[in-house]
């Protein structure tokens, strides 16, 4: 059973690192994790190796966090291992790991668990990477594109089928639209991007989404793919294809994306700063130090791009081993800071808002 | 070396126990399966054997295994369409046609094929073999368009006819290099003497070499069956997912026990993975009956051995 998973998650480092290869060569953005590194110093460091699991969206930021922690901090690694956000928070509740990396927030049943595995106290849920959902599109002619949320719950659900369809030619003017088929292409795999893109759908979209949010896909329409590389190599080789994906994978490919219309009525093209503004909106939700949050999906804020993710990491606010807690912290107080949450932008991620961020910042504080 | 009568105990205990591990192990795994998926099976809304939505981690949870059992024995049935006939052909051409220098070298080259990791298999068919699947699938279906399986208007890359040609390559070297060890096992004073009553080679074939191996081929082809029935990532990467039981082979999706295994247990939840483990017990089960069918038919054609 073990080997599947392992496999599976194998054959994704491979087809990631592939992607990440050939990315590499094409942008200049991608300096040396030593450029990144904060300076020596302004960090109080921690010693050891540390071991973390979950989130597959938030894996490239923790690579490159661990990268920038690990030469300011000559001594100390963090393991970070993608092994899905449902598995890392199953790893984190059994001791197997320090902290988690999660796409949710933890949900009561994982709330009693996670205290126990703290020794009586809380875990928190820090939001700590702010992850836009691309719209990502493969057709032919067609490098720019503007959807509102109806016309994409419609394409989605299968009731839009071609890409000349009146729905999308009405906001695309001035843009030859194809005689093709729409092939929408989903993930197969349970995941907080499905959540999240289901979620927003049944937000704004009206009556045309029937369906409650979920990680798993709730329709038929189209054909699913395993993981966001495999979901990415799918449109990349469908002409014709949709699909919603994180930002970093589309933008690593090439793929275009569609600029989405939000709440205020404008059509937003997706970069860093327009999905940070997509969370300005957010509520904080947790108690205590717990910064879980509820984003509106709705919010009139300019300029801000409405389908975002926030993923979080889950910790003990006390109870772990000394040494494995001064880690935690150390490492969290970095990637919260202003130099560690700058590091994002290039690797196709948005940093948290600055209201947010503050409160992440306390929190981080009160570990121990 | 003196070999008394502690000699001989130890060496029959020995063996005895060897024999009686391998059940203990088979009993165990069977045990452990049932132990682990009965607290799923309990909390499942759907028939377990019936249904065709695979949803054990929402709640209720809801799971059935038929359209993983389809697309697990299809896809296999399809590798084996292909590759047995081909593996049987090369088994022959070695055996009795290739010149002999040219013999050693193309069985070592078919030997190959086997230490190719699935994996790479699974890439090779996702960026390479995809391609041309569209192509290949409209040509079938307007080809053998009246056989239901081949009926389709929208042909798919990752399809189950995909999935079937990687499976065929990966238990072609399987099934030929056990037919090419029954051919050789073949009594030379048969062969020679079809040929010395004036036999062509076809006919030599014919009469001494594929009635005498004919059990051991099926065997072969089994062995294939099972590696097909279990293979994993290969199959998870070239297939992508549709709902349902889809009876045209040519069209995009479907699922097997193993890829699903491998492609959900990541955000498995508790009743999920109970679930995926109650699956993986019916492909155990599966695998069973085709090796006791495969026995059978041994055992049923021991005349000609």
């Amino acid at each position: 059973m073990k080997n599947g998973s392992r496999l599976a998650a194998l054959s994704g480092v491979v087809v990631a690192g592939a992607l990440a290869l050939s990315a590499c060569g094409s942008d200049a953005n991608q300096t040396e994790a030593a450029a990144n590194a904060p300076e020596a110093g302004s960090i109080d460091c921690a010693e050891g190796s540390v071991n973390a699991a979950g989130s597959s969206a938030q894996k490239n930021a923790v690579e490159e966090w661990s990268k920038a922690f690990a030469a300011a901090c000559p001594g100390a690694t963090l393991n970070y291992n993608p092994t899905g956000s449902g598995a890392g928070i199953q790893a984190f509740t059994e001791g197997q790991v320090s902290f988690a990396g999660s796409d949710s927030a933890l949900d009561e049943e994982e709330k009693a668990a996670a205290q126990q595995r703290c020794e009586g106290s809380p875990a928190l849920n820090l939001p700590m990477v702010v992850g836009p959902v691309a719209v990502a599109y493969n057709v032919e002619g067609v490098d720019s594109l503007k959807l509102d949320s109806p016309t994409l719950a419609k394409i989605f659900a299968g009731e839009v089928t071609k890409w000349n369809a009146p729905e999308i030619a009405e906001q695309n003017e001035g843009v030859t639209l194809p005689d093709t088929d729409i092939k929408p292409v989903y993930r197969s795999d349970e995941s907080g991007t499905t959540d999240n893109f289901t979620d927003y759908l049944k937000a704004t979209a009206g009556d045309v989404w029937k369906w409650e949010p979920a990680k798993k896909w709730p329709n038929d329409a189209g054909q699913g793919a395993n993981g966001s590389d495999g979901v990415t190599q799918l449109v990349k080789s469908t002409a014709g294809s949709i699909s919603y994906v994180e930002y970093s994978y589309a933008k690593n490919n090439s793929l275009n994306t569609v600029s989405v219309k939000n709440g205020a009525g404008e059509y937003t093209e997706l970069t860093p700063e327009s999905a940070s503004k997509g969370v300005a909106g957010a509520k904080i939700v947790g108690t205590g130090n717990d910064v879980e949050l509820e984003i509106d999906y709705t919010a009139k804020e300019a300029g801000a791009y409405p389908i975002v993710l926030v993923t979080y990491e889950v910790a003990c606010e006390k109870g772990l081993p000394a040494e494995q807690a001064k880690f935690v912290k150390s490492f969290l107080t970095y990637t919260s800071s202003a130099d560690g949450q700058k590091i994002l932008t290039d690797i196709g991620y948005a940093p948290l808002p600055q209201a947010v961020l503050t409160k992440v910042q306390a929190s981080v504080k009160a570990l121990s | 070396m003196s070999t008394g009568r502690a000699g001989d105990k130890l060496f029959v205990s020995a063996a005895r126990g060897s024999g009686l591990i391998v059940l203990a192990i088979v009993a165990a795994i069977a045990v452990f399966l049932i132990w682990k998926a009965i607290p799923a099976l309990r909390e499942n809304e759907a028939s377990f054997l019936t249904s065709e939505e695979w949803n054990p981690n929402a709640n209720p949870a809801e799971f059935g295994i038929a359209q993983l059992a389809y697309g697990t024995i299809m896809s296999s049935l399809i590798a084996m369409v292909i590759a047995t006939p081909i593996a049987i052909g090369i088994a022959l051409f070695i055996s009795f046609y290739a010149p002999r220098r040219l013999a050693s070298g193309l069985g070592y080259i078919v030997d190959l094929l086997a230490a190719v990791p699935s994996i790479v298999y699974g890439l090779w068919g996702l960026i390479f073999l995809s391609e041309y699947m569209d192509d290949a699938g409209e040509f079938l279906s307007t080809l053998l368009g009246w056989i239901p399986l081949f009926s389709t208007d929208s042909p798919g890359r990752n399809s189950m006819f995909a999935a079937g040609v990687v499976l065929a390559i990966m238990i072609l070297p399987i099934i030929s290099s056990i037919s090419r060890e029954v051919f050789l096992q073949v009594p030379q004073a048969n062969v020679e003497a079809s040929l010395a009553l004036g036999a062509t080679r076809w006919e030599m074939i014919r009469m001494s070499v594929l009635p005498y191996g004919r059990s051991g081929m099926i065997g072969a082809s089994m062995l294939g069956l099972g590696r097909a029935l279990g293979e994993t990532i290969a199959v998870a990467m070239v297939l992508t997912f549709v709902p349902g039981i889809n009876w045209s082979i040519l069209e995009n999706g479907g699922n097997t026990f193993a890829a699903n295994i491998a492609n959900s247990f990541a955000e498995a939840s508790e009743t999920g993975r109970g679930a995926l483990v109650a699956s993986g017990l019916v492909l155990f089960v599966i695998t069973l009956l085709v090796n006791m069918a495969a026995r059978a038919v041994v055992a049923r054609r021991k005349e000609f051995v």
